[in-house]
């Protein structure tokens, strides 16, 4: 049997063009062939998200609204008291900007099933929309989704990293 | 012939690099360790085939592989003896070696450049034929006709159906930014790829009638359920609502499937048309409910739920409705997975802080934990019930495990290149 290194060429020409699916859409198309004989499997390379530009408000490293996650604690859901004043700032970013919608994804540590933690940091990811609507987002600029422990932002396996990894971030259009 | 009609429409726009596709790269094929066998093992043997030496070798070697690697027989040696299907068997000869029963055949060409792979089952005791069959077959063709004589002495000799020419699904991780979607044989040869994403990609599910596969991909940064059709790649998003949609189930008649959508707040468990139509919600609690499954007879869902306070197995309906707790043991029950004959449940269940694979007879609620490591997840049966395929870590990476439901029996799955995750055992073949 023949093997072949992937082309990374390949990639490129057959990606897709990026855009949210709707359901009961067919995407991500351009199936790009088959192997001879018997139950055939067709590879499918899947596009990307393109990054467009943000305001330097919200990236200024002086600004706090450069900064987009909240920490939670072992098995808890509640956005603590030290994250009142950044969670409050986007909102007031987000009510004097309603041309903007905020992507919030909650993050798990990697103990345990992944569909359970899938559920998991969709409570924590709606524990900050929680906060943001109550302080005037409207629910139409606001998303909350779950990564569970599918993106640990450390790798690591002790408390230190799942410290890090249990967290809700906060992204603007263009970030997501 | 549709492989090669496909082929030449790319031809120009891919040139031959289209070839690179077909099989995933020899780093990423999985190679499979025995770590455990039954305690009686059928002893038989599988003479060399007579016919074309070079397939007889290939078809006669898958068969082997299979059998031994099944933990349920013993290969007696046959002293290299060339047997054909046509050929009366030394009943006293094979009987003195130990076997209990002997396989012979042969592989023949014919002019168009197909082949024909014959072989015949003996019982060494009874000194009768057991059965045979004739599969016409091609030079690449060579494993899978070994797989179906594999199959069908497996079945004889044990009275269920064989699995080795069933496929399984299963996710490489090969970096932080490479995420690829497998379909193996069961033996994890011939791995193709199905997905290559830079995001996560977890969940897949077989359709009943192994042509597609659901699962959730991050592509777009949230969690969205779609149904991958394999041989075309012909992908439908069947769930994208606000928020995360995750955990699709097939029904058994391949109609419908449960999935989790949190658009309503929470994560609750909803059913779908297969083309993603018709959501209807099932849970109301305000709890977690996750991870559904159905019952073989596809009266009832599965799922997991922390309306009790801790992570636990309960069931309801299809229709929905009140739910009955199923897992008691512990405070982390997780992922259910019912047997093909609705009998045994397998899960995973937190003990002394590591996630161990267990299995629930369903009737007397007896639980066996069935391994001792730490980082079990994602239970899936072999479709004859006889082995729980699982995703575990050895050494700091993923691998596969199979474990047989009365734990004698271990195989572990591994790749060189990543961690290997997610596994889904696809239904018989037909």
């Amino acid at each position: 049997m023949k093997q072949f290194v992937f082309p990374a060429a390949l990639v490129l020409m057959v990606a897709a063009c990026s855009s949210t699916p709707k359901s009961g859409d067919e995407t991500g198309g351009a199936p790009v062939e088959s192997r001879g004989g018997g139950a055939g499997v067709t590879t499918v390379t899947t596009g990307g998200v393109d990054s467009r530009g943000l305001p330097a408000v919200l990236t200024d490293p002086k600004s706090i609204l450069s900064k987009r996650s909240v920490y939670f604690d072992y098995d808890n859901y509640e956005v603590k008291a030290e994250y009142k004043e950044l969670v409050t700032a986007h909102a007031k970013f987000l009510t004097e900007n309603r041309q903007f919608k905020m992507l919030i994804q909650g993050n798990t540590d990697e103990r345990g099933s992944r569909e359970y933690n899938l559920a998991l940091g969709q409570k924590r990811a709606d524990a900050i929309k929680k906060m943001l609507s109550l302080l005037g987002v409207r629910d139409d600029q606001l998303e909350s989704v779950s990564l569970g422990k599918e993106k640990p932002k450390n790798d690591g396996h002790n408390e230190a990293a799942w410290a890090e990894n249990r967290r809700g971030d906060m992204l603007y259009n263009g970030e997501f | 012939m549709f492989g090669i009609r496909l082929k030449l429409r790319h031809l120009g726009l891919l040139a031959t690099s289209v070839i690179a596709l077909l099989q995933a790269p020899a780093h990423a094929q999985l190679t499979i360790e025995i770590t455990g066998a039954g305690a009686n093992r059928i002893p038989v043997a599988i003479a060399d085939f007579g016919g074309d030496a070079s397939s007889s070798r290939v078809v006669t070697s898958v068969v082997r592989g299979d059998l031994e690697r099944s933990g349920l027989f013993r290969m007696v040696d046959t002293g290299g003896v060339t047997m054909t299907e046509a050929s009366s068997p030394a009943y006293a000869d094979w009987k003195n070696r130990g076997a209990d029963a002997v396989a012979a055949g042969s592989i023949g060409g014919s002019d168009d450049g197909r082949q024909e792979a014959r072989f015949r089952l003996y019982d060494v005791n009874k000194q009768i034929a057991l059965g045979g069959s004739a599969f016409v077959t091609s030079k690449p063709m060579l494993r899978a006709a070994g797989h179906r004589i594999a199959d069908l002495i497996y079945e004889k000799l044990t009275g269920e159906p064989g699995i080795f020419s069933t496929r399984v699904a299963y996710v490489v991780r090969a970096s932080a930014t490479r995420y690829e979607l497998h379909i193996s044989d069961a033996d994890g040869q011939n791995a193709q790829v199905a997905l290559i994403s830079k995001e996560p990609i977890i969940s897949p599910s077989w359709s009943p009638d192994g042509t597609r596969l659901a699962y959730v991909s991050f592509e777009n940064k949230k969690p969205v359920v779609y149904v991958h059709s394999l041989a075309s790649g012909k992908r439908i998003v069947i769930a994208n609502f606000k928020g995360s949609n995750s955990a699709p189930a097939w029904s058994p008649d391949g109609r419908k499937l449960a999935v989790v959508l949190s658009k309503d707040g929470g994560s609750q468990i909803f059913l779908v048309n297969a083309d993603g139509s018709g959501a209807q919600r099932l849970t109301t609690d305000s709890a977690i409910n996750t991870e559904p499954t159905f019952s073989p007879d596809g009266q009832f869902i599965y799922f997991t739920s922390d309306r009790g306070g801790s992570p636990q197995i309960y069931r309801m309906a299809v229709s929905g409705g009140d739910a009955q707790r199923v897992s008691f043991e512990g405070s982390y029950n997780v992922t259910p997975r019912i047997s093909p004959d609705g009998k045994s449940m397998a899960f995973i269940s937190r003990r002394d802080g590591s996630f161990r694979l267990s299995v629930m007879d369903l009737d007397s609620r007896q639980v066996q934990v069935l391994t001792d490591s730490h980082k079990d997840e994602s239970p899936t049966f072999s479709p004859n019930g006889r082995m729980v395929l699982i995703a575990t870590e050895m050494g700091g990476r993923g691998v596969l495990s199979a474990v047989s439901l009365d734990g004698r029996i271990k195989q572990r799955l591994s790749i060189t290149a990543g961690d290997v995750r997610e596994p889904a055992w696809g239904p018989l073949s037909r």
